[in-house]
């Protein structure tokens, strides 16, 4: 039976992962395998991981202010390895006129600070089966 | 998938191939069917929860990796609630990781009580075929789970530390069974001298010669020393014929895995039992 692998990475500097292992726990709970990979994960580390451990989605978590260069440099290096096809969402916290250019450029979804455990379980599975 | 690529070890279709093991096992052994045999050696590293392993072989994988091709198979429980699972091992691997030269996979035992996944046999199995030559795995060593690494290892690494409670575990009967080399790490905490002295003394009570090499993890001292034991130690089995035992054992167990997995299979579509028993009788008839 395929399980539904999810990575919760924490890319950045910002030195605390309190809302990203509540996140993985959550997810774990839900009957996921998640795959958590700690603190200051470069996009480059981010990309090996979803390689090696072909996981099914990619999940960010971000507060430090920096996504857009984080995320441009994630999809381009998916690109580079081929595996363009999994989705990445992201979590944190993600000014509101930041979210649709985000999306445009190719995140799945982007849950703001008010999205319920419940409904990003939900979200993920459906990205996860849409696979 | 394609066969060339796996046979040539490119990282993105092995890790593709690992997901089609871990999900389907007749799928699994058709792929591995397809792939000629190959050499390799199975490094079970096994212990408490927290006395380092993951951070221990943060280092001793690229060790092996200077030698020759590595990957990495790192097992965390999955949880008995809706069996998900949290595994973070790859939070201590990240010199490893950035090497860029050693696969490192996370699998969860998926159901087995205490016990390892019946898919990771067949893991090691395709890692091998694909031209992993050495190839960790670690687990967290309760129940049913020490007896499997033994299974499933050519050589087993026995990490304890001091202030976990290794100290009691250490009293326990068939201790002595599980490890072929005695790892205690975290020798920069107090206590670590002591847990040695103690595991030498258990040993020596039970007659039983092995290797205990203290290391710190956090700084990689004392690695190389147990990286070169390993070595020794494999060799050694190799020209006494124990490694040839152990991969017997596991292919062994791996097809009582999948034959197990497809009775089961074909029980949950409506064979009877009767028609199984049947069906193995003639078999057995006909020679
Ligand atoms: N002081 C000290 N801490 C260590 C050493 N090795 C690992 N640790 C720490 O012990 C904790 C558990 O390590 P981990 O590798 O996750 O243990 P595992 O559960 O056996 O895989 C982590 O906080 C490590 O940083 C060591 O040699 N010395
Ligand atoms: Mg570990």
């Amino acid at each position: 039976m395929k399980k539904t692998r999810i990575i919760v990475a924490k890319p950045g500097l910002d030195g605390h992962d309190r809302g990203a292992k509540i996140v993985a726990m959550a997810l774990r709970d839900a009957g996921m395998e998640v795959i958590y990979t700690g603190l200051r994960q470069s996009p480059s580390d981010i990309v090996n991981t979803a390689l090696q451990e072909d996981a099914d989605v990619i999940g960010l978590s971000i507060l430090s202010g920096a996504h857009m260069r984080i995320c441009d440099r994630l999809l381009e290096l998916m690109n580079e390895k081929g595996i363009a096809d999994k989705p990445v969402v992201v979590g944190g916290i993600i000014p509101h006129d930041d979210v649709e250019i985000l999306k445009k450029k190719g995140i799945a979804e982007v849950f703001g600070p008010g999205t319920s455990l419940k409904q990003l379980e939900q979200r993920i599975k459906e990205l996860a089966e849409k696979k | 998938m394609n066969r060339n690529d796996l046979l040539s070890g490119d990282e993105l279709s092995v890790s593709k191939a690992l997901t089609v093991v871990e999900s389907d096992r007749v799928a699994a052994r058709s792929l591995i069917g397809s792939l000629p045999e190959r050499e390799y050696y199975v490094i079970g590293i096994t212990g408490s929860s927290g006395a380092g392993k993951s951070t221990l072989v943060n280092w001793l994988s690229v060790s092996f990796s200077d030698a020759s091709r590595t990957a990495v198979l790192a097992i965390d429980p999955s949880s008995p609630f809706k069996g998900g699972a949290f595994l973070g091992d790859r939070i201590r691997m990240n010199r490893a990781s950035r090497s860029g030269k050693i696969l490192i996979r996370s699998m969860a035992s998926r159901g087995m009580v205490g016990g390892l996944s019946p898919s990771v046999f067949d893991a090691v199995e395709l890692l091998g075929r694909c031209g992993y030559h050495y190839i960790i795995v670690e687990t967290v060593g309760v129940g049913q789970a020490e007896t499997d690494i033994v299974n499933l290892s050519d050589v087993v690494v026995l990490v304890l530390a001091p202030g976990i409670g290794d100290e009691i575990q250490m009293m326990k009967a068939g201790i002595m069974e599980i490890g072929d080399i005695y790892t205690v790490n975290k020798m920069d905490i107090h206590g670590a001298d002591q847990l040695a002295n103690r595991i030498r003394s258990v040993l020596d009570l039970a007659d039983v010669k092995r290797e205990i090499v203290k290391t710190n993890s956090l700084t990689g001292t004392n690695v190389d020393r147990l990286y070169q034991l390993l070595i020794g130690e494999l060799n050694r089995r190799e020209k006494s014929g124990k490694i040839e035992e152990s991969r017997q054992r596991r292919r062994e167990i791996a097809e009582l895995n999948t034959a197990f997995s497809a009775l089961k299979e074909a029980h949950s579509r409506g064979v009877k039992l009767e028609a199984i028993m049947e069906c193995i009788n003639r078999l057995r008839e006909d020679g």
